[in-house]
């Protein structure tokens, strides 16, 4: 059993090498504002797609949108309590290689803040909604930010995140 | 966090964000302590960002209390050994 996620080598049983992926934390925000769920699946489908195993972690009513949305777990790998997400990384029983905070709002700002701390991640702020512009200003810890004013279209946080390809990072 | 729910609390502040919040402490509670994020409060982990300033009034702890949905409120809740335990802290 291996609980300490970050990506790098380790040594299997034989004590030979071996590569662990590279891991990422999505950090889902209140599900108020449509584009959050979809651009959660892309994300993670990227990301999958490059071999960078994503983890989402939210409160009950954002992880349960994902989860209806992928029954058959297409996209989705494992879904966590946003509370329990911050316990074990603080507790240092978990931590990953890059963590994307989804920011509509303060509560977000203050998450991403919180995971700069306590993480040895480097963090995304993805901002969106209609005060994106207000929320970027508030930005004054070590992150990249990743912003557009997206409400119920998602295509224009698509673009600032395939131009920033957080991915191949 | 989901002991704080059972705690016997009182809002301070609510709708507020959480720079006015830590600004409230600052100015409404000479007797405060700063922690990083992470730092155990009740047995729950606060989040914030750094530093968090937790209010001490007598028996009283006040704390930022963060949820997605709902932003941030300032908690407060009397505990006599948890604000013993939090005045040990260094200033």
């Amino acid at each position: 059993m291996k609980l300490y996620q970050k990506s790098g080598m380790v040594k299997n049983v034989t004590g030979e090498p071996e590569t662990q992926p590279a891991t990422a934390l999505l950090v889902l925000g209140c599900p108020q504002v449509p584009v959050q769920t979809s651009i959660a699946l892309y994300l993670i489908n990227r990301l999958k797609k490059t071999g960078i195993v994503p983890m989402v972690a939210g409160n009950k009513a954002a992880n349960t949108l994902l989860v209806v949305a992928d029954p058959d777990r297409h996209y989705l790998g494992e879904v966590m309590d946003l509370d329990r997400a911050v316990v074990m990384i603080t507790d240092k029983k978990r931590d990953f290689d890059r963590c994307f905070v989804f920011i509509h709002n303060d509560a977000g700002i203050t998450y991403a803040g919180t995971m700069s701390a306590i993480s040895k991640a480097r963090v995304y702020a993805i901002i969106y909604g209609e005060h994106y512009e207000d929320l970027v200003k508030q930005i004054d810890f070590p992150c990249t930010v990743i912003a557009a004013k997206a409400v119920h279209n998602p295509l224009p946080l698509k673009k600032a995140i395939d131009e920033v390809a957080p991915w191949a990072a | 966090m989901g002991c704080v729910e059972s705690m016997d609390y009182e809002i301070v502040l609510r709708d507020a964000t959480f720079k006015e919040s830590r600004d409230y402490i600052k100015k409404t509670y000479p007797e405060f302590r700063d922690v990083e994020p992470g730092f155990k409060v009740f047995d729950t982990h606060v989040i914030g960002l750094p530093p968090i300033a937790i209010g001490l009034d007598g028996d009283f702890v006040i704390f930022p209390f963060t949820k997605p949905c709902h932003g941030t409120f300032l908690l407060r809740v009397e505990d006599k050994e948890e604000a013993a335990r939090l005045r040990k802290l260094k200033k």
